[in-house]
């Protein structure tokens, strides 16, 4: 399984020279088997770049969206396979407790916000209101789970070529309480991390930034890596960079934490345009 | 131990925060939890009790309407939110074992239901009546 990260970049585009490494994308991240399947999770402006590679010969595309946020949304109307005729393209992502998919998506892709609206689109596009629970897709063992983040959101563990990984771009596992509780069953997200040779987490935060935005649903890098610590997490990639953090900023962070909180987890900054070859050690 | 929905999770972290007594209950009956103002009703910490069958916890207690007899089961407010998945309301007196102290009690318990309908399991607030 290939992971490669088209966005890495939180609640709004960051583009410029002092985030050029990290990058100034939001959340997009392509999944790829080795059969040569794929997944895409999340259409932040990092789907832009992707579409672009993604002809009418590849067939029926998946796209997995952990909720509506606009930086896990916006790239979704520059997706070039909406605008191919007849390209089957599936959306999943979760419903609200009133409305299905389609009808949350269409909130955002018609006006004022989008000039397009979702009925005109030339795809042959179906949406999927994500079931909380496992299910595959070409190949791909996949579970959904809700997980704490303001809104309706979840996130993925996919299975693999006898690999795992999970992507929980958006999470706030300390939510009212001052650490991690106790118990692990009682840890927001932690089944879907369990083990995985892979985990995307969030890790918007630093320390003294999260003291000022608790309940925003995010997580700082020190608690990022006790969550990837306590699901027993092979390697932990940094994720949801908040667009104030400069590369500096960045690289400081994640140093501090590895003093902070050291493990067994190896950290790894999450930057545009890395990949990830997992491989099933066993085989 | 299963994951708990994070709708559980978050109905935790909320009543950890509120200065009423709240217990937490999965669809089957298991006490998940309950916060401080109900550990002083209780008299035990819920780190020392964990969770419990729901024929445990009513072990704790004698449940009893004005007459003195013993509360029904199918008149319990927890027993409603639980198996009718509707709100419900009682008074009723509880003699906490071995103690005795003897409480009038109003219960307010409703169900918990979860994104696409699952039902997650109820909500039990207490309030200690008070004459006048």
């Amino acid at each position: 399984m290939k992971v490669r990260l088209w966005g890495t970049r939180g609640s709004l585009a960051a583009p410029g020279p002092e985030t050029v490494r990290y990058g100034g994308n939001t959340s997009c991240v392509e999944v790829i088997s080795a059969e040569g399947t794929r997944l895409i999770l999340d259409a932040g402006t990092g789907l832009r770049r992707l579409g672009g590679r993604i002809g009418p010969e590849a067939g029926r595309v998946d796209l997995l969206l952990t909720h509506l946020h606009m930086d896990h949304l916006q790239g979704l109307g520059f997706f070039r396979p909406l605008d191919e005729p007849g390209q089957q393209v599936h959306i999943w992502g979760p419903p609200s407790t009133t409305l299905d998919l389609r009808a949350r998506l269409s909130r955002y892709l018609s006006p004022p916000l989008f000039p397009i609206r979702l009925r005109e689109l030339p795809c042959a596009l179906t949406t999927h209101d994500v079931p909380l629970d496992t299910f595959e897709i070409d190949g791909f063992r996949i579970t959904a789970a809700l997980v704490c983040h303001p809104g309706p959101t979840v996130g993925y563990r996919i299975e693999a070529d006898g690999v795992r990984l999970a992507y929980i771009p958006d999470h706030e596992p300390v939510l009212g309480a001052r650490a991690l509780p106790n118990q692990s069953d009682w840890v927001s997200g932690f089944e879907l991390a369990q083990g995985v040779d892979l985990l995307i987490h969030d890790a918007q935060y630093s320390v003294n930034e999260y003291a000022q935005r608790v309940g925003w649903g995010h997580s700082t890098i020190v608690d990022a890596l006790a969550f990837a610590a306590r699901a027993g997490v092979r390697r932990l990639v940094t994720f949801h960079h908040d667009p104030g953090h400069d590369d500096a900023a960045l690289d400081r962070l994640i140093d501090e934490a590895r003093v902070a909180a050291p493990t067994s987890c190896e950290l790894v900054a999450g930057t545009e345009g890395a990949v990830f070859d997992l491989r099933n050690s066993s085989a | 131990m299963a994951q708990k929905a994070v709708e559980i999770i978050l109905m935790r972290q909320l009543a950890s925060y509120l200065a009423m007594p709240i217990m937490l209950f999965d669809p089957d009956g298991n006490l998940l939890f309950y916060n401080e103002p109900m550990e002083a009703i209780i008299g035990q910490r819920f780190d020392e009790t964990g969770e419990m069958t729901l024929d445990e916890w009513y072990a704790l207690f004698e449940m009893t309407d004005d007459d003195g007899a013993p509360l029904p089961r199918e008149e319990r407010a927890l027993v409603i939110a639980l198996e009718e998945q509707r709100a419900a309301h009682c008074a009723v007196w509880v003699r906490k074992k071995p103690d005795g102290v003897r409480r009038r009690v109003e219960v307010t318990a409703f169900p918990l239901e979860g994104q696409g309908g699952r039902h997650l399991g109820a909500v039990v607030i207490s309030w200690e009546a008070h004459d006048g």
